[in-house]
């Protein structure tokens, strides 16, 4: 990595609108269907069922939106770095500079930076809404484990661009990655996650397994790691992504 | 100076270069031939380092390109012009290109300027006609300033002021001591821009040499010559003097004959001997696009099958004449193959044609058959 790559993949992000609109896409969806769904919950509090009522976690409802708020997240992942496939720049990019490795690293750096940025303003702008909608039933920022939850699903929120920045690295195509990440952390992960038996799987995929850093009540659903580790898992996951990213765009032609 | 050695990709079964070697000296604008599908674009971007060699390698420099350090200030690449963001404006992109190796801000500008871009520089690229993609491709070669520089098919797409630009550029950059590499399909085009010809096909190199000598190589040449209208049976006689005295003939359809291996004050001469008067006697010869076709007609990769509507009618052929011994001249045998036959590589020049190869030489001028002129 090198601050002159660093610079010209800043360069590149800042000046396509897919980074724009996929960004702000990811923060509007989450923000607003939290928001959505806090208010849902909150008009209807009362009527929930004893258990749901003591488990009830206000932190982790801020952030419901987030399900659909990620594609925004895998979309400008995928787009980063298909756009360079598709549009043939990588090899006006790789003919300026050969060394691979630090061209896809840098591109990485900048682009989970960036993701970084919006997934923290994206989790603390719908932690304040949502609390601010839940009214009686919220949670202050200050109550313990409240902040790591909520940096935690900024957190989240990059490493989600991370791996899906990886995985089309990888595929290379823009259609087959997102026909492959969308339709699972949308509904795969998710389905495989209601039934008990199904979720020994699914609760070590990477969102399933990241996701447990917004909990900070015990809920109804054992996992067999805490939220830190948790979020390791997913950072695993995300760290073989990358690598295997690397070795295929070392080891093919362009 | 670009140097490969036994250079070779294959893609599967197909083997799209086939163990070349050739070397692109600074100084001169070397045009890389080939028809479509002939691995043009394959050894540039193994140049680039984009695709890697089965075996063999290539250098720049003396360095794979993968090791030149701060590549963009030695080699500078148009690959393919289409090849940008299309959402992305011309400036913006050529600035993301300078900002990786450390390239000012203000050489953008200069590019711009340098390739007449600098009024739509603000524009997005998908809006670009494909001559505005060229000139930015080719700008972004320019960035680094670099000694070496590789242009795959930059004619593409330009409109003729284009065209003479690009020639232009090219040759101010080989006279600045660049090294200047630049492929085409076009033998016309570059017969006007280079200096030094590499051609291949199916992979293989077929010719390395200089544009002159290739000129002087491939292009034969023949006689046209033409018997009074009423004098058939001296069109006969004509004929089998011809024949006699070494030539090859040929009929053509409005009934002239084509000769090959005589030179024309022979032919004249063999006319007057013969008693014939003639209407007709002119050199004629094959131009050097005609020549490059001869040479790379077996290596094409992409040949069409005829049109079936050619049945509908009946062009007249060239006809073998009617006191020639049919299987005596087989134009389709080794000797219309040794018409225009190349040398192989780095041959010393031999011509196989008796007719001189420049209008010049017909007027009786002796012509040294080793001479490459």
């Amino acid at each position: 990595m090198s601050t002159a790559v660093l610079k010209s993949e800043w360069t590149k992000i800042r000046t396509v609108a897919s980074t724009v609109w996929s960004l702000v896409s990811a923060l509007v969806a989450t923000v607003g269907i939290s928001a959505a769904l806090c208010w849902a919950i909150g008009a209807t509090f009362d009527d929930l069922p004893q258990e749901q009522q003591a488990t009830f976690d206000p932190t982790v409802m801020s952030f419901a939106g987030m399900t659909f708020g990620q594609l925004g997240m895998i979309v400008f992942g995928v787009l980063v770095v298909t756009s360079e496939y598709s549009s043939g720049m990588i090899r006006t990019s790789l003919a300026a500079v050969p060394r691979r490795g630090t061209l896809l690293l840098s591109k990485l750096a900048v682009a989970t930076a960036l993701a970084l940025v919006v997934g923290l303003l994206t989790s603390f702008l719908s932690f304040f809404l949502g609390q601010a909608i839940l009214g009686e039933h919220s949670i202050g920022i200050g109550e313990p484990n409240i902040l790591r939850a909520v940096v935690g699903a900024g957190l989240y929120m990059a490493l989600i661009a991370l791996f899906s920045m990886g995985f089309a690295t990888i595929l290379r195509s823009a259609v087959l990655s997102l026909g492959i990440l969308m339709p699972f952390f949308l509904m795969i992960s998710n389905i495989l996650s209601a039934f008990e038996t199904t979720r020994k799987v699914s609760q070590w995929f990477p969102d399933q397994a990241g996701s447990k850093i917004m909990q900070t009540v015990p809920g109804t659903v054992e996992t067999p790691y805490g939220p830190w580790t948790g979020l390791g898992i997913m950072v695993v996951w995300v760290l073989a992504a990358v690598l295997g990213g690397y070795l295929v765009l070392r080891k093919r032609d362009a | 100076m670009i140097e490969a050695v036994g250079l070779t990709k294959r893609f599967g079964a197909k083997t799209a270069v086939d163990q070349l070697s050739f070397q692109v000296r600074p100084g001169h604008v070397t045009g890389f031939l080939g028809p479509n599908g002939s691995g043009k674009s394959t050894t540039m971007r193994m140049i680039l380092g984009l695709d890697r060699p089965t075996s063999g390698h290539v250098t720049i420099n003396g360095r794979p390109f993968r090791e030149l350090p701060n590549a963009q200030r030695h080699v500078g690449a148009l690959l393919d012009a289409k090849a940008v963001h299309g959402g992305r404006r011309a400036r913006t992109h050529l600035l993301a290109l300078a900002q990786l190796s450390g390239i000012p801000e203000k050489r953008v500008d200069e590019v711009l300027g340098v390739v007449g871009l600098q009024d739509v520089a603000r524009q997005r690229t998908k809006a670009f006609s494909l001559g505005m993609g060229q000139r930015l491709g080719i700008a972004a070669a320019l960035l680094g300033d670099p000694q070496v520089l590789l242009f795959d098919e930059p004619v593409n797409g330009l409109d003729p002021e284009g065209i003479l630009w690009v020639r232009n550029l090219m040759r101010q950059l080989a006279a600045e001591g660049r090294t200047v590499f630049v492929s085409s399909h076009l033998m016309s085009e570059m017969a006007l821009t280079a200096d030094h010809l590499i051609v291949i096909g199916r992979g293989r190199l077929l010719a390395d040499m200089g544009v002159q000598e290739f000129i002087a190589h491939n292009s034969a040449g023949f006689a046209r010559v033409r018997v009074a209208d009423s004098d058939r049976l001296g069109a006969q006689a004509l004929g089998e003097a011809l024949v006699k005295a070494g030539g090859q003939v040929l009929k053509e359809p409005d009934g002239a004959l084509r000769v090959t291996g005589l030179t024309l004050p022979h032919v004249s001469d063999l006319a007057h001997e013969a008693g014939v008067r003639l209407w007709e006697l002119s050199p004629h010869r094959a131009s050097l696009e005609e020549a490059y076709m001869r040479l790379t007609q077996s290596a094409v990769e992409y040949t069409s099958t005829e049109d079936p509507r050619a049945e509908l009618f009946e062009p007249e052929p060239l006809t073998v004449p009617a006191w020639e011994d049919e299987g005596a001249h087989q134009v389709s045998g080794p000797t219309a193959a040794a018409f225009y036959a190349p040398p192989p590589p780095g041959a010393a020049g031999a011509q196989p044609f008796l007719m001189p190869s420049r209008p010049g030489d017909l007027a009786g001028t002796a012509t040294d058959p080793e001479d490459p002129r």
